[in-house]
């Protein structure tokens, strides 16, 4: 088999096997790393780093840069198409069953219980995004100061952000990224 | 024809602006799937992301995968999902092929951590509107406190913690049968 569909089948394994989102998606490139050699840990570091730092699912960045290291463009699409493949499969025919069993009991009082937990899980996620771009744990482990504990400029913008989106509710998500990417800039966050 | 080049072109703009992923999507779906487009209620989203916990794939894909099957069967799954991958296709290979050093460079960490407060900024305004239209009852507030604190202060996995809920819902709703 040439190296091309084994890298294509490598990652339709991957996005079979990794349940739960993106970053479940690196303990198999770390295996792929490590079984075939196409590319070294070093490389998958920055490949995460960069993952993380683009627009975009992180599943789908890594699978799109491993597969452009290996295989330039039609490698970058036929990886990223391997990889979301399974998936696509498996939900349109869940979508499909949902559809004729939507309205039955069992399916409404399964959903009854899951919504609410769906919530929590959604504010723990938002919780460890609030802590990762408000506070400094290091420097405040570092110094003991609650100074150095909260990011006071991101605090601030976070006001600024929330104040606009109030004042102007209307206002599309995107505008709010881009202000906030343009002041982390001006004010070198 | 119209409508799948709204879901491609929709979706598109849902892969380019969001970072992180998964969750982070949600602020952009209430804005555009929910109230521009009508493609589905807030309740079938959150079902989407629970079982996009529990299936193996990338969420922010399933749910695309979902929402493009709700609106035009697997044609519609097909394009939702290739519009949400395209955005990061296009930006991988040029940074990968152009500029090595990208994460590391002073002006894009700056830009990301200002963006990381957007972030906080919109997943807040969604998650109150979220909590609003989906915890109404005790039973429901219930579950979403212990889900909360199992999915925070414990390293249980999410799919199980989604199965468990599930199970409790169904108990739940078989017993309030047998009272009625």
């Amino acid at each position: 088999m040439s190296v091309f569909l084994m890298m294509c089948w490598e990652f339709f394994k991957t996005g079979l096997f990794a349940i739960g989102g993106g970053l479940a998606t690196i303990p198999f490139l770390k295996e792929i790393s490590v079984k075939y050699g196409w590319f070294s840990m070093d490389l998958l570091t920055t490949m995460i780093a960069v993952s993380e730092s683009t627009p975009g699912p992180v599943g789908v960045n890594m699978s799109t840069y491993v597969g452009y290291t290996m295989f330039r463009i039609p490698g970058a699409i036929f990886a990223t198409l391997s990889l979301v493949a399974p998936s696509l499969i498996i939900i349109c025919c869940i979508a499909k069953a949902l559809k004729t069993f939507k309205d039955s009991p069992v399916v409404q009082g399964i959903f009854s219980g899951i919504r609410p937990a769906v919530v929590g899980f959604i504010i723990s996620a938002v919780i460890s995004i609030f802590t990762m771009a408000l506070l400094n744990t290091r420097a405040y482990e570092a110094t003991g100061a609650l100074t150095d504990l909260v990011k006071i400029p991101a605090v601030l913008l976070l006001f600024v952000l929330l104040g606009i989106s109030y004042w102007k509710p209307k206002l599309h998500p995107i505008v709010i990224i881009g202000i906030a990417a343009a002041a982390g800039i001006l004010f070198r966050f | 024809m119209k409508t799948l080049w709204e879901l491609y072109y929709t979706w598109f703009k849902m892969g380019l602006f969001t970072f992180g992923g998964g969750y982070a999507m949600l602020p952009m779906i209430q804005r555009e799937v929910i109230d521009k487009h009508h493609w589905c209620s807030e309740e079938e989203i959150m079902d989407y992301y629970a079982i996009g916990q529990v299936t193996p794939g990338i969420i922010a894909v399933n749910t695309a995968t979902f929402v493009g099957y709700d609106v035009k069967g697997i044609p519609g799954g097909i394009i939702a999902t290739l519009g949400v991958i395209s955005p990061s296709i296009v930006i991988i290979t040029v940074i990968a092929g152009l500029i090595t050093n990208f994460s590391e460079l002073a002006v894009v960490q700056s830009a990301l951590r200002g963006i990381q407060v957007a972030v906080c900024a919109l997943m807040f305004t969604a998650v109150v509107k979220l909590y609003k239209n989906s915890v109404k009852n005790a039973v429901s507030f219930a579950i979403f406190v212990i889900a909360l604190i199992l999915a925070y202060f414990t390293k249980i996995s999410t799919v199980i913690l989604v199965i468990a809920a599930g199970a409790v819902g169904y108990a739940l709703s078989v017993m309030r049968k047998e009272k009625a």
